[in-house]
């Protein structure tokens, strides 16, 4: 047997046999990916109610006879989910159809309205798209098998009464004693983009869907602050280094002879790189101990960080899948023209390195989201590049990040921003005062740059109002003059200080310095 | 389920022996429109805001719609007063009107027979004198079964024709909603009201109907063809010129006493200018097949919503509970994720017999290993079954075959075979499968029972029947 390229480290046993070479090969993860996204439109995607939580909203309140499917209410198809779903396309450079239809998904389960979903399958919307990421400093691209549209189900509460009903809490499904449904969610659009098994590594799964969320955010279809806006079942397989060509393909046959899990439950990035991480190692060690990794779905547990196998088997599903009559197909061949995307982020980043001049890390962080980028195109408009590079994605981003909020938050108030960058470029406040008083007031109480400068009387002392200062301070402090003088180094501080207190801090230090020794020494 | 045991029956006054409506409730629509004055009967499968919508099932005995279907909105727009509900097959699944949890309808014209079906108590209300006008629905031949069996006239409108949109759906994509009356004229003016297209039924737009609506009815492409025509003034009888065709595979399997009032109305067709010639629908033989598979198969899906959770008993109530606790709460056992044991018990007690065979032959139709086989066939029959349609209507204006192929058979006749059942609608079912219209009038009697002759046309071509229609009962 020859000696996989990944043999691992360790002292050859003499008496070892091809077995247990082959338990030491090297095993590489193979993974795939379903990543159900909501899409952000104002309305769900078979009726007209809204798909916008209002604050504290009760169950069972933003329903229709559609989305609650009471007997008779019929499906009419929201255009506007369609067209999100088209630039979805468009961005994965996926082939739209000429026509698309959707199918019903037929299962039992108590979040299913009509005990079936309303969902695409021979002919989904999007198919044959890829997309391209970065990791460790390379350019990866996973393959996109195909992107369709769905309908949401609603979502279940478990709920276990403790004693005299005074302890009600959610709980798990095999702990409660009773269930509730709330509808509201149900008919949100999703989109389910399938990947081919291209992820070698936990860790490109995760970069991966960093990358597809910028880029949903850049195509203004995706909202990553809504609960359960984005939900991920992945499959990993265990297979030995040397199956794996050189172009990182792998043959057919030795894909579908493994054992695979499937994941479920997972719902943000981190937990996929968990989830898959635990996963990997845990097949590994099953592997390596001559164990068979079982075939199942397995639940990832995101407060432990490990995944369980669902506990009650689930038989081979057979969804029963047929044409959904109740929709006529829709015919699409023309809306990949018609539907125009923004820029995407690459292409935005490889722009403000040429146009801007910035740097692989300012264009970086300049460009991660679409609303960032816009509000620096503005600002970089009015000023030289690196300056308001420097203002926003150093001063302005950690400021709202320390609060917990987005760019999305001061969009409306970007005047204000470059009036403050004009008031420190015309040297009217100093960059300190600017930076640590002047904006963090704005931010906290809403107050404009001009405002915040006259409360705090942070306006950069006129130059009269410094001579006047400087002259006192040394009338004042005889002493320290002496000092001076005498060639004593502290003297001038103490002197700056003074003037600074008398200035309120609105003189900068340095001029101040200069004219008490011109003053001094003239 | 027998009669003595079916659930409440709220049929109302002790003259009702017909048994015709599940729920009687009067409601006076102020409107001043075409329909003001008549009164009009509802399947109780279309639903109606506030009053309960059964489907003639217990699964749904307590299910009061918080919403009206669009042809109930048409109808209180237009005027008309609305009855009742009418009882019907469970779920529209039967011909007999025998299936209903809330026991069979009698034939108002031997009260010893069945009014047909599955939309039997519309048609025997109208029959009886006890609504001007009804609606029903026709999945495979349920308006216009009942129409011939009770004497009425009962029309089933081209897919696409008539919104959908608070139907409770058996077979989604085979069913209209369709009216009945005493007169052709008088159903045709029903249609008037109904008929048009409708925002919530993504199938009524005039672009989705299938067979291309704008061809069809010679109207301008952005044009539903109900907007562009007045269904209760093309029955003038004037027929002269027009073309018959006599598909030849739906007459050898009627009954000779049907087959000769069938002749007999062709023979005054004929005296009236019309000229009739023998097509072939080879394909039609399949029909039945397909129907069912079809049918059965959308049913399974359809249905499947009604697991005890918020319609019928829940399952935790259907082995212990008593019929005074149902509905009382819905409680479904989950404990270990698996809710399905609780929704067969729920299931096993709210379906009557027939409609649990029917979801079980379509699940198993649909199922993987069974899909090419069953509904995969049975969707080529239905193109097939179009095709042969199509070619026809290039030698005919309309086709026409008697309603069914027998006379109303006595109650608890048919109810034992199903297959003899099923094989009742051979000459209605080809309808459903190509979309078409279809009218069927009373073409005369035999042994003092209704025979009805049926005239299906093109795509969009309801003016057409109904010309034709209004020739026979001249
Ligand atoms: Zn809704």
């Amino acid at each position: 047997m020859t000696v996989p390229s990944g043999f691992t480290s360790g002292v050859a046993n003499p008496g070892s046999t091809m077995a247990r070479a082959a338990e030491r090969a090297e095993l590489v993860p193979v993974i795939g990916l379903e990543v159900h996204v909501q899409l952000e439109t104002d309305t769900k995607i078979f009726c007209g109610c809204s798909t916008e939580p209002a604050d504290d909203e009760e169950p069972n309140t933003r329903v229709c006879p559609t989305c609650l499917g009471l007997p008779g209410a019929l499906p009419v198809c929201n255009e506007a989910a369609v067209e999100a779903a088209v630039k979805v396309g468009k961005a994965l450079d996926a082939d739209i159809p000429e026509e698309t239809r959707f199918h019903r998904k037929n299962y039992y389960y108590p979040d299913l309205p009509k005990n079936f979903q309303i969902t695409q399958y021979d002919a989904p919307l999007c198919a044959d798209g890829e997309l391209e990421f970065s990791h460790e400093g390379t350019r990866r691209t996973v393959n996109v098998r195909r992107a369709h549209l769905e309908e949401d189900p609603g979502s279940l509460r478990h709920v276990r009464e403790g004693p005299a009903d005074l302890d009600v809490r959610t709980t798990s499904v095999d702990r409660a004693d009773y269930s509730l449904i709330d509808y509201n969610r149900a008919g949100t659009p999703l989109m389910e983009v399938v990947t081919e098994p291209d992820f070698r590594d936990p860790r490109e799964v995760r970069a991966f869907l960093e990358k597809l969320e910028e880029v949903l955010e850049y195509l203004g279809v995706f909202d990553a602050g809504r609960d359960g806006s984005l939900r991920i079942d992945a499959n990993l397989s265990m297979i030995e280094a040397g199956e794996v060509g050189d172009d990182g393909a792998i043959d057919e046959d030795v894909l579908e002879s493994a054992n695979r899990t499937e994941v479920k439950n997972i719902s943000s990035h981190k937990g996929a790189e968990q989830a898959l991480s635990y996963e990997r190692n845990r097949q590994e060690n099953l592997i390596k101990r001559g164990k068979a990794v079982e075939q199942e779905t397995r639940h990832f547990n995101e407060t432990h960080g490990n995944t369980v196998s669902m506990r009650s088997k689930e038989e081979e599903k057979d969804y029963r899948y047929f044409g959904e009559a109740d929709l006529p197909a829709l015919q699409v061949s023309d809306w990949k023209e018609r539907i125009a995307i923004p820029e995407l982020p690459d292409a935005r980043r490889e722009r403000f390195r040429g146009a801007y001049g910035l740097d692989a890390e300012a264009a970086s962080k300049l460009t991660s989201r679409k609303a960032v980028a816009d509000f620096y195109e503005q600002v970089a408009e009015e000023f030289d590049p690196d300056l308001a590079a420097a203002w926003v994605a150093d001063t302005l981003l950690g400021e709202l990040n320390y609060r917990d909020m987005a760019v999305e938050d001061v969009t409306d108030r970007l005047d204000e921003f470059t009036r403050l960058i004009e008031l420190v470029a015309t040297e009217e406040v100093t960059t300190k005062n600017a930076e640590e008083v002047v904006l963090r007031t704005m931010l906290d109480e809403g107050l404009t740059p001009d405002e915040v400068i006259e409360r705090e009387g942070l306006g950069t002392a006129a130059a009269d109002e410094v001579a006047a200062a400087v002259a006192e301070a040394i009338d004042e402090n005889p002493d320290a003059v002496e000092d001076y003088h005498a060639g004593e180094g502290g003297a001038i501080n103490f002197l700056v200080g003074q003037v600074m207190q008398k200035t309120g801090g609105s003189a900068d230090p340095g001029d101040v310095n200069a004219m008490l020794r011109e003053r001094l020494d003239g | 389920m027998s009669a003595d045991d079916a659930p409440t029956h709220r049929g109302g006054d002790a003259a009702d022996d017909l048994n015709a409506f599940i729920t009687r409730e009067t409601v006076v629509s102020d409107a001043d429109g075409p329909l003001a004055g008549k009164t009009v009967a509802v399947k109780d499968n279309i639903s109606t805001e506030g009053i309960r919508t059964t489907c003639g099932s217990a699964m749904l005995e307590e299910y009061v719609p918080p919403y009206d279907a669009t042809v109930v909105e048409r109808l209180r727009g237009a005027g008309a007063t609305l009855v009742g509900k009418t009882n019907m097959d469970e779920f529209g699944m039967g011909g007999t009107t025998e299936t209903s949890a809330f026991g069979p309808t009698s034939n108002p014209v031997d009260r010893e027979r069945v009014p047909g079906g599955s939309s039997g108590g519309s048609a025997a209300a109208v029959a009886a004198g006890e609504a001007d006008l009804a609606l029903g629905s026709d999945t495979g031949g349920s308006v216009r079964n009942p129409a011939a069996f009770c004497g009425v006239v009962g029309i089933k409108p081209t897919y696409g024709l008539v919104s959908r949109y608070g139907l409770v759906a058996y077979a989604n994509s085979l069913e209209q909603i369709g009216p009945f009356g005493r007169s052709v004229e008088d159903a045709a003016a029903l249609l008037d009201v109904i008929a048009g297209p409708d925002e919530r039924d993504a199938t009524t737009r005039y672009d989705a109907a299938e067979g291309g609506a704008p061809d069809a009815a010679g109207v301008p492409d952005d044009t539903h063809p109900a907007e562009a025509t007045a269904y209760a003034a093309a029955a003038d009888g004037d027929v002269e010129g027009m073309t018959v065709g006599v598909p030849t595979e739906l007459i050898e399997g009627a009954d000779d006493e049907v087959v000769a009032v069938f002749e007999d109305a062709l023979a005054d067709l004929d005296a009236q200018g019309v000229e009739t010639v023998e097509v072939s629908l080879p394909s039609v033989e399949h029909a039945v097949q397909a129907y069912y598979v079809i049918a059965m198969s959308e049913a399974s899906s359809n249905l499947a919503r009604f697991d005890g959770v918020r319609y019928g008993v829940s399952g935790s109530e259907a082995t212990g509970g008593t019929e005074g606790e149902r509905g009382s709460s819905s409680e479904i056992d989950g404990g270990d994720g698996n809710w399905n044991e609780s929704f067969a018990r729920a299931r096993e007690e709210g379906f009557g017999d027939e409609v649990k065979r029917r979801i079980l032959l379509g699940t198993y139709a649909l199922s993987a290993g069974y899909h090419d086989k069953y509904y995969k066939k049975a969707q080529d029959a239905r193109a097939w079954v179009k095709r042969d349609f199509d070619e026809a209507f290039a030698e005919a204006d309309v086709l026409a075959t008697p309603t069914m192929p027998v006379l109303p058979p006595k109650r608890g006749e048919s109810l034992d075979d199903p297959l003899s059942l099923y094989l009742m609608d051979a000459n209605t079912v080809p309808v459903n499968l190509a979309n078409l219209p279809a009218i069927s009038v009373p073409a005369g009697e035999r042994e003092g029972l209704p025979v009805g002759m049926q005239f299906v046309g093109p795509a969009f071509g309801e003016a057409a029947v109904i010309r034709a229609g209004s020739a026979v009962e001249e």
